[in-house]
C-alpha cells in the first residue's frame, strides 16, 4: 500500500489517479492514523519550502516519518518541493529540512535564464537505478521550479538535468528517492517512474 | 535543454468548449472532457483552460468539472476564469491543477497576487493579460472582463509589477488576433521579450507549424498558446482537434 502524504496544498489527487489507473493500491494520508499498513510513501510537491515543512512539523507527521523512513527503512519518493525538503535547508525559506540526503537547496542565479524553470527537459544519467528502468534517456519530463537540490555527495545523484547549469533531477540514498520534475504530469514516462517506484 | 511549450487553450462557456473570433463570434466546438482527453492522448505539453464567462457572470469556478478534467490529464493544467480569492484557488489546486491564471481580479485586488504566491509559490501563479493595439497612440491597451473593460495600466509597467509580485508566468493574449489564424503579433513579443525574466507565453493568431518553428527560432525561450490552430484543420477549417506529433515537433524545434 502506497501512502501519499497530503500536507494541505499538495497535489495528491493527480498521483492517486495514476496509481488507481495502474491498479496499484494507494491511499491519501491526511492524519497520523492513515500511516497504518503503508509500505511505501510519496511526498508530493506543490507549495513553498517553509509552508510544506511547517505542515509536516505541525501535523505530527515528522516523528512517524522518521520511524518509517530512518528506523524501518520504508521507501519514500519526494516530488519537486517534496524532494527539496529531503535536504537540510533551502534558500527559499528559514525552516530546517528533513536532512535525509546530504545537501542544500539553492536558487538558480543567472539573469539570462527565465525562472521558474518551466516546461519539458531531459534527464542525463549519472548512475543506474531501478527507478529509471525502461526510461529512455532522450525522453522529457515536466519541470516547474526555481530552486534546485545541491547534493553534497555525487554518489546520491541518479540523474542530472541542464538548465543553464547542471542540477540533480533524480537523487537517491538507500531507501530515500527524490525527483525534481513532476512524474504525475509527464505523460507516459512519468507513469513509468511512478510504476517503477511501486515495484522497488 | 528546455523545450519551448506548445499549449492548446480551451475556452469554456456554460461548460462547453467554444472558439472565439476577436473575443466575439462564438463557434461551438464540443465537450470539455472529451477535448481534454484528446489533447492528453496527443501528449500536449500543457493545457490552458479558461472559463470566459465566470468573471463577467460572477460565478464560482465549476469545481466538479475541474476535478474531472484533472483526472483525465497526465499533463499540467493551467486553469483561469473567475478566480477571486484564496479559498477558490485552494479548491482548484486541491482538485489536481498545477497552475492557476488570474486576470480580471488583479485590476481590483492586486494584493491577491503576492498573497497567493506566498502560499503556493511562484511556479503555480500565472497571470493572463488580454491586449489590443491602440493604433492612434501606438501602444497596447489592456482589457479585462473578457475584453469589455479597458485598464489604464501600461502593459510593460504592469508586467514588471506582476514580476515583482512574484508570479511564475505571464500569458499575453492579443484580442485583435484571436481566432484569426493569420499569424502571431511579433511586435508584441518584441515589446516584452527582453524586459522580463519570467516565462512568457503568447497567444492569439497562431497560424501553422511553420510559424511556430520560425517563432521558436527567433525567440528561443517563449511558449505559444492557441485555440483555433489546435481546433480546426484543413482547407475548410473543419473542427478537428489536433496537436503536433513527435515528428512534427522535431521539425518545429529543428532550429533552436
Amino acid at each position: 500500500m502506497i501512502g501519499i502524504i497530503d500536507y494541505g496544498s499538495g497535489n495528491v489527487k493527480a498521483i492517486s489517479n495514476i496509481y488507481n489507473y495502474l491498479n496499484i493500491e494507494n491511499k491519501i494520508i491526511l492524519e497520523k492514523k492513515d500511516f497504518s499498513k503503508v509500505t511505501k510513501l510519496i511526498l508530493p510537491g506543490v507549495g513553498a519550502f517553509d509552508s510544506v515543512m511547517r505542515k509536516i512539523n505541525s501535523s505530527g507527521f515528522k516523528n512517524i516519518m522518521n520511524d518509517y523512513i530512518i528506523d524501518r527503512k520504508i521507501k519514500i519518493l519526494g516530488i519537486c518541493v517534496g524532494m527539496q525538503i529531503l535536504a537540510s535547508s533551502s534558500e527559499e525559506g528559514n525552516e530546517n529540512g528533513l536532512g535525509w540526503i546530504p545537501g542544500v537547496v539553492k536558487k538558480f542565479k543567472n539573469n539570462k535564464i527565465r525562472l521558474p524553470h518551466m516546461g519539458w527537459n531531459k534527464l542525463i544519467m549519472e548512475k543506474n537505478s531501478l527507478l529509471i528502468k525502461n526510461i529512455d534517456m532522450g525522453s522529457r519530463f515536466y519541470f516547474l521550479h526555481s530552486f534546485y537540490f545541491k547534493t553534497a555527495l555525487l554518489e546520491n545523484v541518479v540523474c542530472k538535468t541542464l538548465y543553464d547549469q547542471e542540477f540533480s533531477s533524480i537523487i537517491n540514498k538507500d531507501n530515500i528517492f527524490g525527483v525534481q520534475f513532476h512524474p504525475e504530469k509527464s505523460h507516459d514516462n512519468g507513469i513509468k517512474i511512478l510504476k517503477n517506484f511501486a515495484l522497488l | 535543454m528546455l523545450y519551448p511549450r506548445i499549449i492548446p487553450c480551451l475556452l469554456l462557456k456554460k461548460d462547453s468548449v467554444f472558439n472565439t473570433l476577436n473575443f466575439h463570434k462564438l463557434t461551438y466546438i464540443g465537450d470539455p472532457i472529451n477535448s481534454v482527453r484528446i489533447f492528453n492522448e496527443k501528449k500536449a505539453d500543457e493545457i490552458l483552460i479558461f472559463d470566459i464567462d465566470a468573471s463577467i457572470q460572477n460565478t464560482e469556478p465549476n469545481y466538479n468539472l475541474i476535478s474531472i478534467l484533472a483526472k483525465e490529464t497526465r499533463m499540467p493544467i493551467n486553469y483561469g476564469g473567475g478566480i477571486k480569492n484564496i479559498y477558490q484557488a485552494s479548491k482548484i489546486f486541491h482538485h489536481g491543477v498545477e497552475k492557476i491564471s488570474l486576470s480580471s481580479i488583479i485590476f481590483n485586488e492586486f494584493n491577491l497576487v503576492s498573497e497567493l504566491v506566498k502560499i503556493y509559490g511562484s511556479q503555480s501563479i500565472t497571470v493572463t493579460l488580454d491586449v489590443k493595439k491602440n493604433i492612434k497612440e501606438n501602444i497596447y491597451d489592456i482589457y479585462y472582463y473578457n475584453g469589455t473593460v479597458r485598464s489604464k495600466e501600461k502593459l510593460v509597467n504592469l508586467i514588471l509589477k506582476l514580476e515583482d509580485a512574484g508570479i511564475g508566468e505571464i500569458i499575453i493574449n492579443n484580442i485583435d488576433k484571436d481566432g484569426t489564424m493569420r499569424g502571431l503579433d511579433l511586435d508584441l513579443v518584441d515589446l516584452v521579450y527582453n524586459k522580463i525574466h519570467l516565462p512568457l507565453t503568447v497567444m492569439g493568431g497562431a497560424k501553422n507549424h511553420e510559424e511556430l518553428r520560425n517563432t521558436f527560432t527567433n525567440y528561443k525561450d517563449i511558449s505559444i498558446a492557441g485555440s483555433s490552430i489546435f481546433l480546426f484543420k484543413g482547407r475548410l477549417n473543419a473542427v478537428l482537434l489536433n496537436y503536433p506529433s513527435n515528428e512534427e515537433k522535431q521539425f518545429i524545434f529543428s532550429k533552436i
